[in-house]
């Protein structure tokens, strides 16, 4: 299976969507390469047939508008060589080639082990809500939604909305953080209000987190720091997002504080790989939209058009810069992990195993540590805020694939 | 499109809207346990996103598959290993 054209897009989330809208306005040929089964990313989730909000139908109208070749369920995993990328499909390898390329790979939860963690029915906050938008019937299951960031709320309203008996929405960051981040962020106000009502009657605790999830063989309940023990069916706990750079990585573009570093145009160290949306730095759905179009109009070669999109996103540079403020986390959370706490969950490594190594190296080698399938992606993020360590070189292939996908590369 | 699948996760059947996650279908079923981890204790999903590798199972003879990213079709066979 092969593919050739002049703009590639990893990652069919919004940043990827507007960049693959712009190529394809320009009159270039465009494919966008996505893992999941459909287009949207995770905020767009299942939406295609029926949008949540107004940015969300203006968009998916707009794909729908234009040429744009979607290829659906492909993971990327190698880089061959320059200008060439495969994916491993459930049809095969696919081999696409092109001039240009935008990464908009997106972001994952953070997730900070703590006793219990690793309980079935413990699950990401969007991990949950990605599960009851795929088909998981949540009406009547008592949710507790904790961790810190905006996504916590968005995903009591969505849960809420479908039945769940949501009992407390448990928030790291203090009463004080959230005061300024209120005040500062006035013009998503009416964002803010909708989910306000939304979540009516449903505490919303500042100041608050997990301090353990109890169950033998799944989730009972939890006991929270400021909120006691609640007995529960789902905890859906993330401690906002990390950026998924390991593709980037792969190609040689360079990162700094685990962000892919971009030039004004979102163009990488790597010449004509561009990357945009939140690999670049956790900003929320608008800053993915305008560095994705400046992504897809520099890729295109309109760098005077990507230029008047400039004042935009620093309009929204900000916003992010406000929201990483507010949602840092803070250190009592280093310390929830107990001795045997899995940290690991692929290798289950314990926390009194790792915190007597030096460095991400060291641990990999004594202890296996982020050598799992998930390749680091969920401990990376724990380490990271831990210990201080970050994950100093990708191979490949960047994620676990069928040893017939290799044999393939290999015999090409 | 038929609005419904059915597929079959333990030799439980279960009914699942049309475009749903095999994910979704297996707790459905009630189950909650996708597989034993290096040490043997019971894991599920974490992050629903392809992320994690903690929903792995087996579907349709086919074992490491992950069930967040894979859509339930009519016929199909899951087997949990928790």
């Amino acid at each position: 299976m092969g593919n050739v054209c002049d703009v590639v897009v990893v990652g069919a989330g919004p940043a990827g969507l507007a960049a693959a809208w712009r190529v394809a306005k320009s009159g270039l040929a465009v494919s966008v390469v996505d893992d999941n089964p459909t287009a949207g990313g995770q905020i767009w989730r299942g939406e295609q047939t029926k949008p949540s909000s107004e940015v969300a139908q203006e968009w998916l109208e707009r794909i729908r508008s234009v040429d744009i070749q979607m290829i659906n369920g492909a993971r990327v995993f190698q880089q061959p060589e320059v200008g060439v990328l495969l994916a491993e499909t459930p049809e095969g390898v696919c081999e696409l080639k092109f001039e240009s390329l935008v990464l908009a790979t997106g972001a994952r939860e953070r997730f900070l082990p703590f006793p219990g963690w690793t309980l079935p029915n413990v699950m990401g906050a969007g991990g949950l809500q990605a599960l009851v938008k795929t088909g998981l019937p949540i009406e009547g299951k008592r949710v507790v939604v904790a961790g810190s960031g905006p996504l916590l709320l968005a995903v009591a309203a969505y849960l809420r909305g479908r039945g769940a008996n949501v009992l407390l929405i448990a928030e790291q960051a203090s009463s004080m953080q959230l005061l300024r981040f209120g005040i500062g962020s006035f013009s998503k106000s009416s964002q803010a209000f909708a989910l306000k009502r939304q979540l009516m009657g449903v505490p919303y605790r500042s100041g608050c987190w997990v301090l353990e999830a109890h169950g033998t063989e799944k989730l009972e309940r939890v006991t929270l720091f400021r909120g006691g023990e609640v007995a529960c069916d789902y905890l859906a706990c993330g401690f906002h997002l990390v950026p998924n750079v390991e593709l980037a990585e792969l190609l040689g573009c360079a990162t700094e504080e685990g962000c892919v570093n971009v030039d004004e145009y979102q163009q990488t160290t790597v010449k004509k790989v561009y990357s945009a949306g939140e690999s670049t730095g956790i900003g929320g759905l608008e800053l993915s939209l305008v560095e994705g179009e400046i992504a897809g109009l520099a890729a295109a070669g309109k760098r005077e058009a990507a230029q008047k999109l400039f004042p935009i996103r620093q309009k929204h540079r900000k916003f992010a810069d406000l929201l990483n403020r507010t949602f840092a986390l803070r250190d009592e959370l280093k310390h929830l992990a107990a001795p045997e706490t899995i940290v690991c969950r692929c290798e289950d490594v314990t926390f009194e195993r790792l915190r007597v190594q030096q460095s991400w190296r060291a641990a990999k080698l004594q202890t296996r540590c982020g050598m799992g399938p998930c390749q680091g992606r969920v401990c990376g993020g724990a380490v990271e805020f831990l210990f201080g360590w970050r994950a100093e070189s990708v191979r490949p292939p960047v994620l676990p694939v069928r040893v017939e996908s290799l044999i393939l590369e290999e015999n090409k | 499109m038929p609005e419904t699948v059915s597929l079959v996760v333990n030799g439980i059947s279960v009914e699942m809207p049309a475009g749903s996650m095999v994910s979704a279908a297996i707790l459905k079923t009630g189950t909650y346990a996708f597989r034993r981890s290096a040490t043997g204790e019971p894991r599920g999903p974490l992050c629903g996103m392809g992320i994690c590798f903690e929903c792995r199972v087996v579907i349709d003879g086919e074992p490491h598959c992950r069930s967040c990213q894979t859509v339930c079709k009519d016929g199909m066979e899951v087997r949990t290993d928790g």
